[in-house]
């Protein structure tokens, strides 16, 4: 199955398309990170975006900076990706603002340049 | 009288004395044999010429946990062979013998040797042997049989006796044979290697008879070995390889995808003249070390199916996976990547040999044009093939587009050292942190990465050398990464290459007696736990289902988890001999414990650092 995760991801990358333009986050509902961890964890988001939402072989990055709020939403509901969809009955409309101020409590990553390793 | 005909009188006088059942004869004292009967201690034994056939093949080890129906060979490599080429190595599991053979095959470019029981052994083999045919490696099983109903001891050696040896492994091996003689032995034990060594190369199968393997062999035996001559791989008809280097030559945008394409360095040269010439990119697919990963028109980060409009598919297991896209989901459907009027080109050995049973094959895919030929064996001619069309003008439109190549290649690379930067101090440890904390300690060093996801390390990592990647395990077949990881380690050990293995913890748990296989043999290897504390995988796929039944995924982890206990892979390391540290959950740690496993490996040694990962 770890083939059929890859190819959704690169699937329509074209190595000469226009890099895509930024979109700024939208403001979201008030949500509490705290909750929003446990909630990240316990329904599974952990296991392709991985712990701090830094993504990995099977999802994308999602964190510090998550896709405006009702895009989020919209995409958890209705993924066109591999990701499962979540029902509004698994997670509530409180429950995604919870892990959306999650992910943007996220630490930012330090700069490449400073990472010895990465040079 | 032959130790046949003395067998089947003794078991008779046992049977009618007094009506004892023969297994308790020994129980009534010392029998005293007929005064014709054979000793049974002979000079040499058939097994003792087996191990000539097998030091004529250049046999270097024997892979085998210890099994009565293969004694008579057992004792002849160890002591009539003196235990050198083939030396025996020691297993815990025949699932690690196999998969031990695997790695090594994968390196050495041949196969090492490997003895289990024709029954309960071949039945722990069976997965290694599928995953070893999956992935068109050659790896030699001889499996311990006894044919003859009347010479087998009562109790186990008749459960461990089988009509059929190898017919449980037959819809995946290339080719088997039970020998009836010596002779037929040698001429069966020559043309299974040629076989396996014929691409596309696969496991084979001998049964040796243990009466056979027992008896007498007699000074005046004069038995010929056959000569070995492994046939050329075959190359792709002239006219095609033609048709190729026109279509590639003509191509705006082609792309050149591998897979397990190389199997010796010649190939990673050729495919680097034949991408530079064509100034065309190239994703290697990780079957094979085919590309290195920082030439500038290695794609396989950037990608580019999207936009080509030839696509040449060099020894692809899954053409049918690189131009489509597959979603399991609510809705399940698959989509082209590719746009429409892409050409499709395969050149593999794969059109030469399949089997039905099993479906490795997979989807069927419509090419334009298929050459039924060795990948590696047909690029020299379609390099030449390019080079006589390419014209001023073509070459001038290939440098151009090969800058753009270059700047995705360049672009990606600075993606995978962003990418990385994120989570970089999280605990558990992220996969990229792993990935490049190993990579911190042996880039000065001449490695060589024998196992592992793969996908962190080949982003950061500068793999650049034939032997530094040998691919998976072919046929997904969870157990194979630690006793490959041994194997290529044994293979690599002569060289005094350092080998690295990205060990994950549902896979060491199949078989972790591999690791006294290491410690006992010193065959130095570093581990590095990738250990994400599930089968996590399979706990995504329960998570889909649960999604999709939207009852929570709470509880999905059930049947999944490796937790409660933690496994402690260090101590289990450490009990089976290996010098090993943690579990370490703070990034901070884990350089200067890669750091002293490294140097215990370089004293010839194997070591073990347990990392507690982020799932992927």
């Amino acid at each position: 199955m770890k083939q059929a995760f890859l190819v959704v991801a690169f699937a329509s990358v074209s190595v000469f398309a226009q890099a895509p333009v930024p979109v700024q986050p939208a403001a979201a509902p008030p949500g509490e990170a705290g909750k929003g961890k446990t909630l990240f964890v316990k329904n599974g988001c952990y296991q392709c975006h991985n712990y701090e939402g830094q993504g990995g072989a099977a999802g994308a990055r999602i964190a510090p900076t998550p896709p405006p709020f009702r895009g989020f939403v919209d995409y958890v509901r209705s993924p066109r990706g591999d990701m499962p969809p979540y029902a509004a009955k698994v997670m509530s409309e409180q429950d995604l603002a919870d892990v959306y101020a999650y992910l943007r409590s996220r630490p930012r990553p330090p700069a490449v340049a400073t990472i010895p390793l990465l040079k | 009288m032959d130790r046949r005909d003395f067998l089947k009188r003794a078991a008779a006088a046992g049977a009618g004395a007094i009506g004892a059942p023969a297994m308790n004869s020994s129980a009534q004292g010392q029998e005293q044999p007929p005064a014709d009967a054979e000793t049974l201690t002979v000079d040499r034994t058939g097994s003792d010429f087996m191990v000539d056939v097998l030091k004529s093949l250049g046999f270097d080890y024997i892979c085998a946990n210890p099994g009565s129906s293969f004694r008579g060979i057992h004792e002849s490599v160890i002591n009539y062979g003196g235990n050198e080429r083939p030396e025996l190595i020691t297993c815990c599991h025949e699932e690690s013998s196999v998969a031990i053979g695997h790695g090594y095959a994968k390196v050495e470019g041949r196969p090492l040797g490997v003895f289990a029981h024709g029954t309960v052994g071949l039945q722990h083999a069976a997965m290694a042997i599928y995953n070893a045919w999956c992935d068109r490696v050659p790896v030699y099983v001889m499996l311990g049989n006894q044919l003859d109903a009347t010479m087998r001891r009562p109790g186990a050696e008749w459960a461990h006796s089988v009509q059929d040896a190898a017919s449980m492994v037959r819809d995946y091996t290339k080719w088997d044979d039970t020998p009836m003689s010596l002779a037929h032995f040698a001429e069966s034990a020559v043309r299974a290697y040629k076989i396996a060594l014929t691409p596309p190369m696969a496991p084979v199968v001998l049964v040796l008879n243990a009466e056979m393997q027992e008896q007498p062999l007699g000074s005046s035996a004069k038995i010929p070995i056959p000569k070995l001559a492994v046939p050329a791989p075959p190359q792709g008809d002239s006219a095609a390889v033609a048709e190729v280097a026109r279509l590639l030559v003509n191509a705006e945008h082609p792309v050149i995808v591998a897979d397990r394409l190389a199997r010796t360095p010649a190939a990673i040269r050729h495919l680097i003249e034949l991408a530079e010439l064509l100034q065309a990119g190239v994703i290697d697919q990780g079957g094979r070390m085919n590309f290195p990963t920082r030439h500038p028109l290695n794609l396989s980060q950037a990608r580019g199916i999207a936009d080509a409009d030839v696509i040449l598919g060099l020894e692809l297991s899954d053409f049918w996976g690189v131009i489509n896209t597959f979603r399991d989901q609510l809705n399940r459907g698959s989509r082209p990547i590719t746009k429409k009027g892409t050409r499709l080109i395969s050149i593999t050995s794969g059109d030469l040999y399949m089997r039905a049973n099993y479906q490795d094959f997979q989807r069927f895919t419509e090419v334009d044009l298929a050459v039924a030929a060795d990948g590696e064996a047909t690029l020299p001619a379609l390099v030449e093939a390019v080079k006589r069309l390419v014209t001023a003008d073509r070459k001038r439109a290939f440098e151009s587009r090969g800058a753009k190549l270059r700047e995705a290649s360049a672009a990606a690379l600075e993606r995978a050292r962003l990418d990385a930067s994120y989570a970089w101090d999280a605990s558990p440890v992220s996969t990229a942190r792993l990935c490049a904390e190993v990579w911190g300690q042996i880039k000065n060093e001449d490695w060589t990465l024998v196992n592992g996801t793969g996908g962190w390390a080949r982003r950061l990592w500068d793999f650049d050398k034939a032997y530094q990647w040998i691919g998976g395990s072919g046929g997904a077949g969870v157990g194979y990464g630690a006793p490959a990881a041994v194997g290529a380690a044994l293979a690599h050990k002569r060289h005094g290459r350092l080998a690295v293995n990205i060990q994950t913890d549902g896979d060491l748990m199949y078989a972790p007696g591999v690791l006294w296989t290491a410690a006992h043999h010193r065959i130095p290897l570093l581990s590095v736990m990738h250990n994400n504390r599930a089968y996590h995988q399979e706990l995504m796929h329960v998570q889909k289902m649960c999604n999709r039944h939207s009852r929570g995924i709470d509880r999905g982890r059930i049947g999944s988890e490796l937790v409660d206990p933690p496994i402690d892979f260090a101590k289990i390391a450490q009990g089976l001999g290996v010098h090993a540290e943690g579990p370490i959950t703070d990034p901070k740690e884990l350089g200067p414990a890669i750091a002293r496993a490294v140097q215990v490996v370089k004293k010839g040694e194997p070591a073990l650092v347990d990392v507690v990962c982020q799932p992927r």
